[in-house]
């Protein structure tokens, strides 16, 4: 049963992902458009998009280029499968960072300015969220008593009555993984600003397509770990799952891009301050 | 293990054949060991080990009249002074009581010695071999005599005393062994005749001295308190009793192992030629600082000195892989980590649990190869391309693609998600999440930071920042079959490790603690696919270059005929750099140094203190 159920999950993960992270960036264009006083596109125009790159040629400067976005994309398919069968949390982390690596390098070995640029701010980001993610995994084992999502998922409590502090960390990573302002400092969406389009200056094509692709797959991923603070209670799970959505999109059109300096510092502080406060406590009071 | 003692000792004259072949033996003999080790008896008759012994006590004088003589005459008299001090103790120790103490056994073998012996044979062996081509190469541009003979004689004997430090039994031997290795070392580092040279090796020989006190003390606690200085008896004493004597010992442990506050002779060693600090930071040395220290993590498990020694572990992990980011220097890069690493096994043997025991083990072997494979990678490249600057580093893919790629897969081992060193950084979370919230909060932020400054290398020996052309003399066969081996061990040692830990880890960890540790089948099976993915990364050679249109980087649209050159406003036409972050405001060495060592001292001294206390 435990293991049909994983396996279930790994599957739905694997076809509704793309899905879902597609949706997500519609509903995300569409309501920043309305805070912005625009219309916006339809709701269906990433995949327009993604289909469009699917055709278009595949430019590359250097020749090996594109194999580390396609290993990017394979990983975090990996990472979310990992997660939506229910293993262990700590292993989910290190299967992100992998695929965060080989984005990272496939971005240094376009070996062009932006791209080199952008992968630098990258990986001070990746430095600047990998603590508090990990200390979540460590409030969530010293919550519930495991490491497997499985179990985190299945436990009768809210889970954010024990971890707020990490949750506003949370928020963080979030940001910094939806490549949200004021954490958008390694892509942009417009392609005119100083950083051009970052990491992903010199890819196109289908690479482009399964950037995009991989980042839809990370979404709902990172979405799942929002769940996990409250699956006790699945509908107030998903109304509040949207409502942080709604909040990162406002975020987003609130703030000016942080310089890296800010956006590492505002990070550790918040990892330190609220993350390991929230540890501390959860030690020493339960 | 006598024979292959005695085996080494011919070394004296250079033999390309003899080194080769008694390095082969080397790690022949390790492993033949580990297949032997169930009808293995130790068969040295008690007069034949009083003989041993007595030939320990000449050399022990001997080598402090060496010690003495270089000290005195390089005027560095507080190495000197703490050569006579540690001397006269321990003759007086070993006149007055010498005769009165029974020992049962001097030397003892289990699994945790079969496990230093294979890293001790396996990487020591390879390294002599790699030694060979480059010292050749070395003395080519080094402009000093030719001491090689003297050199090769010093490598082995380093490898030996490891091998005597590990099967000891009785604490005065293990003590004896322990010098030898602290002397190999001050010879290895000083064997370039530089002022530069001479000062470091005084250095470590300094720092090493004033841990070697901290064995005395040890030796001579158990002897008078405990009532005996045999390893394996003290083990299976009372925990509380033999705290005392554990702290001390660990105390010179931590000296060797390089920890705050005794970090910087690590770093002055590399001065040395490479395969010295290949040999330091993998195989040797340092590896006995942590071995000494894990044989007594049962003792320290729940106790306060314990959680103070993994303070001092964890805190050292923190601070030199901060450190390790600003540093561009590729041999100091891997100086801090090793020191990291090392932190994060004093941390586990201080945490002293069954899981932190099992993590500390496994962190020893991985860390052993990956590391050596990464000091020969630079050695190599600084042959060839004369800098051993990260920034000089870029397009080495194209440049030297062997070395480059052996290379990747050293940093791999050492911080990516299949390969061992982090399956022990897992293990080393899940067993904190248990035990302490801070020691798990530094591990967390210096684990982040490893990241970074790996990942930042990879990156750079990737990137293309000129047209480059393919060195075509490459370095030679004697060094490249060590490093395609190594590379091959640190795959391989991934792949196999739940036999590695299943065969020795394990039963090891069983026999101190009856508890077994197992990652869980299901985690297993899901390391070896994430493996199979980074394994399916070669293919990508198969498809390079196809379906793809090759254009010129943007350059904000200045280019001139290719990617790397530009037109700027002078309308001059330049060729672009590009060069990673330091993050030197934040994790500089001027910044960070003084305080850690510091810090480190007041935990030391911590550290010293509490077992008088509680």
């Amino acid at each position: 049963m435990d293991f049909l159920n994983a396996a279930l999950g790994a599957l739905l993960f694997v076809v509704l992902a793309p899905v879902g992270g597609g949706l997500v960036a519609g509903v995300d264009r569409i309501v920043t458009a309305r805070m912005q006083g625009r219309v916006g596109p339809p709701l269906f125009q990433p995949f327009y998009d993604v289909f469009k790159l699917m055709h278009k040629e595949t430019m590359v400067v250097r020749r090996s280029q594109n194999f580390y976005m396609v290993f990017y994309l394979i990983l975090m398919i990996f990472t979310g499968v990992l997660f939506f069968s229910g293993g262990d949390i700590l292993l989910v982390i290190f299967a992100l960072t992998l695929g965060d690596v080989f984005f990272i390098l496939g971005g240094y070995k376009a070996s062009s300015p932006f791209s080199f640029l952008g992968t630098q701010r990258e990986l001070i980001l990746s430095m600047a969220y990998e603590p508090i993610i990990l200390l979540l995994a460590v409030g969530l084992y010293r919550a519930t008593g495991s490491f497997n999502v499985a179990d985190i998922n299945a436990y009768p409590d809210l889970l954010i009555v024990f971890l707020p502090g990490l949750f506003i960390g949370f928020l963080c990573v979030m940001e910094i993984k939806f490549r949200k302002s004021p954490f958008d400092l390694s892509t942009s969406h417009h392609g005119h600003q100083e950083l051009v389009k970052g990491m992903t200056t010199e890819f196109s094509g289908r690479t482009l397509a399964a950037i995009e692709v991989g980042h839809w797959y990370e979404s709902v991923f990172v979405l799942g770990l929002l769940y996990l603070f409250f699956a006790a209670k699945p509908i107030m799970a998903v109304v509040a799952v949207g409502l942080t959505l709604f909040f990162l999109i406002l975020a987003d059109n609130a703030f000016a891009r942080f310089k890296w300096q800010l956006a590492l510092k505002s990070t550790w502080m918040m990892a330190i301050v609220l993350g390991v406060s929230n540890i501390l406590v959860l030690y020493y009071f339960f | 293990m006598t024979a292959c003692l005695l085996l080494l000792i011919r070394q004296e004259n250079l033999r390309r054949v003899i080194v080769i072949f008694a390095s082969v033996c080397l790690a022949a003999a390790s492993i033949a060991l580990l297949s032997l080790h169930g009808s293995l008896e130790i068969t040295l008759s008690k007069n034949c080990n009083q003989f041993v012994s007595n030939l320990m006590l000449v050399a022990e004088m001997a080598i402090a009249g060496f010690l003495i003589w270089k000290s005195l005459r390089y005027r560095y008299f507080l190495a000197a002074f703490l050569v006579l001090v540690q001397t006269v103790i321990m003759l007086g120790f070993e006149f007055r009581y010498g005769h009165t103490m029974t020992i049962e056994s001097d030397l003892f073998i289990d699994r945790f010695s079969i496990l230093m012996a294979l890293v001790i044979g396996v990487i020591g062996g390879l390294i002599c071999i790699y030694a060979l081509g480059y010292m050749k190469d070395y003395h080519r541009h080094a402009e000093m005599p030719d001491h090689r003979n003297r050199f090769f004689f010093i490598f082995f004997l380093f490898l030996s005393a490891m091998f005597g430090v590990v099967f000891s039994n009785n604490l005065l031997w293990c003590f004896f062994f322990w010098e030898i290795t602290t002397l190999c070392s001050f010879l290895l580092i000083g064997y370039k005749p530089t002022d530069e040279c001479r000062a470091n090796a005084f250095n470590a020989l300094t720092l090493n001295l004033i841990g070697g006190l901290g064995f005395v003390a040890g030796i001579l606690y158990s002897h008078f308190v405990c009532g005996t200085v045999e390893l394996d008896k003290l083990l299976n004493m009372r925990p509380a009793m033999v705290l005392v004597p554990a702290v001390l010992i660990s105390f010179a442990g931590l000296a060797k192992a390089a920890q705050l506050p005794f970090s910087s002779w690590l770093l002055g060693a590399m001065v040395a030629p490479t395969p010295v600090s290949a040999l330091l930071h993998s195989s040797t040395m340092v590896k006995a600082g942590v071995y000494i220290i894990v044989r007594f993590a049962g003792i320290f498990e729940g106790t306060v000195p314990g959680l103070v020694l993994a303070f001092i572990g964890g805190f050292t992990f923190l601070m030199t892989s901060f450190m390790a980011v600003s540093q561009s220097d590729a041999k100091r890069v891997l100086a801090y980590s090793t020191i990291a690493n090392l932190g994060l096994i004093v941390l586990c043997a201080g945490v002293g649990t069954y899981e932190a025991v099992w993590a500390a083990l496994l962190l020893i072997v991985f860390h052993a190869a990956s590391k050596c494979l990464l000091f020969l990678c630079v050695g190599s490249v600084e042959h060839r391309i004369g800098s051993r600057n990260i920034e000089d580093m870029s397009g080495l893919v194209l440049r030297l693609p062997k070395i480059a790629i052996m290379m990747e897969v050293g940093m791999a081992g050492m911080f990516l998600a299949p390969f061992g060193m982090l399956v022990s950084k897992w293990a080393v979370l899940k067993a904190l999440a248990d035990y302490n919230p801070f020691l798990a909060v530094l591990v967390i932020f210096g684990s982040s930071v490893t990241l970074f400054f790996w990942a930042k290398w990879i990156g750079k020996i990737i990137t293309v920042e000129r047209a480059y052309q393919e060195d075509e003399i490459g370095p030679p066969l004697l060094e490249t079959v060590p490093l395609l081996m190594l590379a091959v061990l640190t795959v391989l040692l991934c792949g196999l490790f739940p036999v590695l830990s299943g065969q020795l880890i394990e039963p090891y960890v069983y026999e101190n603690y009856h508890e077994i540790f197992s990652l869980g089948e299901g985690n297993i099976i899901i390391m070896l696919i994430m493996l199979g993915v980074v394994m399916l990364f070669p293919l990508s050679f198969f498809m390079y270059g196809k379906r793809v249109k090759v254009v010129e980087a943007y350059l904000s649209g200045l280019n001139i005929q290719d990617s790397v050159h530009f037109r700027d406003s002078f309308n001059q036409v330049r060729g672009m750099g590009m060069n990673n972050y330091y993050l030197i405001d934040y994790f500089g060495e001027k910044r960070l140094f003084s305080k850690s060592i510091i810090t480190g001292i007041v935990l030391t001294l911590l550290l010293l203190v509490v077992p008088w206390i509680f």
